[in-house]
């Protein structure tokens, strides 16, 4: 079988031959385009989002009645822990960071990401880090403790089975993935900016991205650290979590919290840069208040982590630091007040287009408020004594997780769907699916509320009948349906526009950011000439070239060094070649865990030298690549 | 006027005009501060908490850390002397500053290797009590950082016999000098905590 087609240029002499399919699934595994991984990031993510979904829809089926026992206590325990694992980690997160792949370099107008091979390394070890945590259903069980999986409930007396073993090793192997793609994209921001673009004209989502990336280097330390110590716990016997050697077990919520707080606007900042992508491009005006948006931004991120004992106030911290923590907590509910004024005064008096992106932005916003006001009552510790652990707090995150990010993402996927595939997605079927899942979101976490203020537990299998839970629950996993129908619908239509969609053209959405100047899907070195930024809205700007006057003050500055090339006829474009030292260092990784995870010495030293071999060849072979001549007058515009 | 123009390709602009791989070690080392600074604080915070011995009291070796923490200090100094070197396009004198860099930092590394078995001998294990399980874990994950530096450098080293290496190669070496720097300053930090405290 042909694995695919080669280009012209022979690969570099190496260790092995450097690969150069440009078509093919070896093309696939050996790619360092960012849009291809962007591609991959944002499949694996919606196959992940259907197997957290399955678990949510089973964990439904079992609270749909009063005293039912579908499914046992031990599976139960298992579902809502690969649930809350699989949407934090496997399926949302990465979304964020698929879209970000996608369309960081081409918003700032680079031709990709600082360390392309880097980037494919971070994919591959978020991918089989994701296989490697499904693998514990075939191989003794999943984690069966919670996504936050308290200690001591981890230590090895307690939980002697494997699945506490596969939560912290393949936490672990993701993490390392997230941390050098938000380093990597830390970089590529910094410094891969095209001519002009300062940082006051970065779109709203590249600015929101930047500051995430910050909150994953700065955050999954911690989490990293804590899975370490209890990893060490259960192999080597050290004693971080044994209460019987003095040790203190609430120092695993300490460094989970100090990660899993800045984790949440990890998840809903670039859900927020989507929101501010999407709204003034259908409001027909620039976004509204754009420095305060990005200040406030930033300001999130610095107080994201301040506020992490609020997760802990029924911990017995005292009152002095509730106090504190609650008064940080209300603090950051402050820029996110200011960024849903300004996304509303962006709107306000536009030419308000309600396509399907902007009816889910339209969602995200009545939905991501009502989410924060549950957050600030949640915030006062007394209140947060009564309904800690119940489905109340469950009801508040799907809020901010589900109403906020997934709707955010929804948005983006419609937003940015022909320019990735150069098609339309169908608006009716569109309108269908947003009328079944924003409906079907209120139906199943609504009552939630409800049933969490009368008193209803987190993680119960099943409730006692007329206690007043009954209505709530039925009506929660009714929604399931509905909700699930519509994504359903979203899945398929996805496929078939694939297919049959009308061609989308560069620019449908009339765009105001640099993506929308290249073509659709955007040639592989994105664009033939990198264009001079004058504007916020660079694209608009070349459109409609009478707005000249209402450009902002900034505009008139440009990056004094650079002198543009005057009569360009052809471009020679450096394309960084293929490799498959990405995908063999994060398989070394993958095979690395199973290896420390049934405590192979031999497996372990032999996965050892395959990522210590391929981090030396990876290095050796450089970053190779050819130069490709395209004729601007032909490939994609700028 | 029409010729062809390699624009912006690559390598060509950069925005901050720092080499990629200078602005991801800062980065990596930003993010690295918070890997120790969860280790150091969960060292601090079982701190006076171990429930049996032997006590950091009853087995730390200032003198002896000591002379090792020198050896550590002073392999930086030789760092920025094979920096220089390499920036002078002096490739003798940087590879034998690189190879002194290698050697001051193994002996560390075999310090901290006699210390580990000496205080094995005197009954502290990993899971002997609090103080030994935080101790080991926390200079263990150092003495690792230090071992991978130590690597790096040969690496660098062994490459410079392989490809020409010149004063443009430069930036590797300051890379690889920024982590070195970098563990060594964590080393400071280390021994305050772990040992100085201790007799205050």
């Amino acid at each position: 079988m042909a694995i695919g087609r080669q280009t012209a240029a022979a690969g570099d002499a190496g260790v092995i031959t450097r690969p150069t399919w440009t078509t093919g699934w070896a093309s696939w595994l050996t790619t360092v385009d960012h849009k291809r991984l962007g591609l991959l990031y944002i499949v694996s993510s919606f196959i992940f989002l259907a197997f957290g979904s399955i678990e949510a829809f089973l964990i439904r089926l079992q609270l749909t009645r009063p005293e039912q026992q579908l499914i046992s206590p031990d599976v139960f325990n298992q579902l809502f822990t690969m649930h809350g694992v699989t949407m934090v980690f496997l399926a949302i997160m990465p979304l964020g960071i698929g879209f970000a792949n996608y369309f960081v370099p081409l918003m700032i107008g680079a031709r990709d990401l600082a360390f392309p091979r880097l980037n494919a390394f971070g994919y591959w070890v978020y991918a089989l880090g994701g296989v490697f945590l499904y693998t514990s259903f075939f191989l003794g069980g999943a984690p069966d403790v919670g996504w936050f999986a308290y200690a001591p409930l981890t230590s090895l007396s307690n939980n002697p089975g494997n699945g506490v073993d596969f939560y912290m090793i393949g936490l672990l192997v993701g993490g390392i993935g997230t941390l050098v793609t938000a380093m990597n994209l830390i970089v590529t921001v910094v410094n891969m900016r095209a001519p002009g673009m300062t940082f006051m004209r970065l779109p709203l989502f590249v600015w929101m991205m930047l500051i995430t990336s910050f909150l994953i280097i700065f955050a999954f330390p911690a989490l990293t650290i804590a899975l370490f110590q209890v990893i060490m716990d259960r192999t080597f016997g050290t004693l971080f979590y044994v209460p019987e050697a003095g040790a203190l077990p609430i120092l695993w919520q300490h460094l989970f919290w100090i990660f899993g707080h800045p984790e949440v606007y990890i998840i809903i900042l670039p859900a927020f840069g989507v929101i501010s992508e999407v709204i003034p491009t259908f409001s027909r005006k620039p976004l509204f208040g754009y420095p305060i948006m990005v200040l406030s931004g930033i300001f999130i991120g610095f107080m994201g982590f301040a506020v992490w004992s609020h997760h802990m106030f029924t911990t017995g911290l005292g009152p002095v630091a509730n106090t504190a923590f609650a008064l940080t907590s209300f603090v950051i509910g402050i820029p996110t007040g200011i960024k849903v004024f300004n996304w509303i005064a962006t709107m306000w008096g536009g030419h308000v287009r309600f396509a399907v992106p902007m009816l889910y932005a339209t969602a995200f916003l009545i939905t991501f408020t009502l989410g924060g006001i549950t957050g600030i009552m949640v915030a006062v510790p007394p209140f947060d004594a009564q309904v800690q652990d119940t489905y109340f707090v469950v009801a508040h995150f799907h809020f901010v997780m589900g109403g906020g990010a997934l709707l955010a993402f929804l948005a983006g996927f419609y937003y940015w769907f022909p320019k990735m595939s150069g098609r339309m997605m169908p608006e009716g079927l569109g309108k269908i699916a947003f009328w079944l899942i924003v409906p079907g979101f209120y139906l199943i976490f609504w009552p939630q509320h409800l049933a969490g203020l009368v008193g209803m537990p987190r993680r119960v299998q099943t409730y006692e009948a007329g206690i007043g839970l009954d209505a709530y629950n039925l009506m929660s996993s009714m929604g399931t349906y509905v909700m699930g129908a519509g994504m359903i619908i979203v899945i398929a239509s996805a496929f078939w526009a694939l297919r049959k969609g009308t061609i989308a053209g560069d620019d449908p959405w009339d765009g105001r950011t640099l993506e929308w100047a290249t073509t659709s899907p955007p040639p592989h070195y994105d664009f033939d000439v990198v264009p001079e930024i004058n504007d916020r809205d660079p694209v608009w700007l070349i459109k409609h070239p009478e707005l000249i006057e209402r450009r902002d003050p900034i505009s008139e500055s440009v990056d004094p060094d650079h002198t543009p090339p005057e009569h360009v006829e052809q471009i020679a474009i450096h394309i960084p070649g293929q490799s498959w030292y990405p995908l063999i260092a994060a398989l070394g990784i993958f095979f690395g865990s199973y290896a420390l995870l049934y405590q192979n010495l031999f497996l372990g030293l032999f996965t050892v030298a395959i990522i210590f071999l391929a981090c030396y060849a990876w290095a050796l072979e450089g970053v190779g690549g050819h130069h490709e001549n395209v004729d601007p007058a032909a490939g994609g515009r700028a | 006027m029409s010729h062809t123009v390699v624009a912006h390709t690559h390598e060509e602009h950069r925005s901050t005009k720092l080499p990629d791989i200078k602005l991801m070690m800062w980065i990596f080392l930003a993010s690295d501060c918070m890997f120790f600074g969860s280790l150091i604080g969960s060292y601090l915070v079982y701190k006076d908490k171990s429930v049996v011995g032997p006590y950091p009291t009853d087995v730390l070796d200032i003198p002896l850390t000591t002379v090792s923490t020198f050896v550590l200090l002073m392999s930086s100094f030789l760092m920025v002397l094979a920096l220089h070197s390499l920036r002078s396009n002096d490739i003798p004198k940087f590879r034998l500053w690189t190879l002194g860099v290698c050697v001051f930092g193994s002996i560390f590394l075999g310090f901290q290797v006699y210390e580990f078995s000496h205080f094995v001998d005197l009954g502290l294990t990993l899971d002997q009590n609090l103080f030994g399980t935080t101790f080991f874990v926390l200079t263990g994950t150092h003495g690792v950082h230090v071992t991978i530096g130590v690597l790096m450098l040969l690496s660098l080293l062994i490459i410079s016999y392989i490809r020409p290496t010149s004063a443009k190669d430069a930036v590797y070496l300051e890379v690889t000098g920024l982590y070195w720097h970098f563990v060594d300053i964590v080393w400071i930090v280390i021994f305050t905590v772990i040992y100085l405290v201790e007799f205050v």
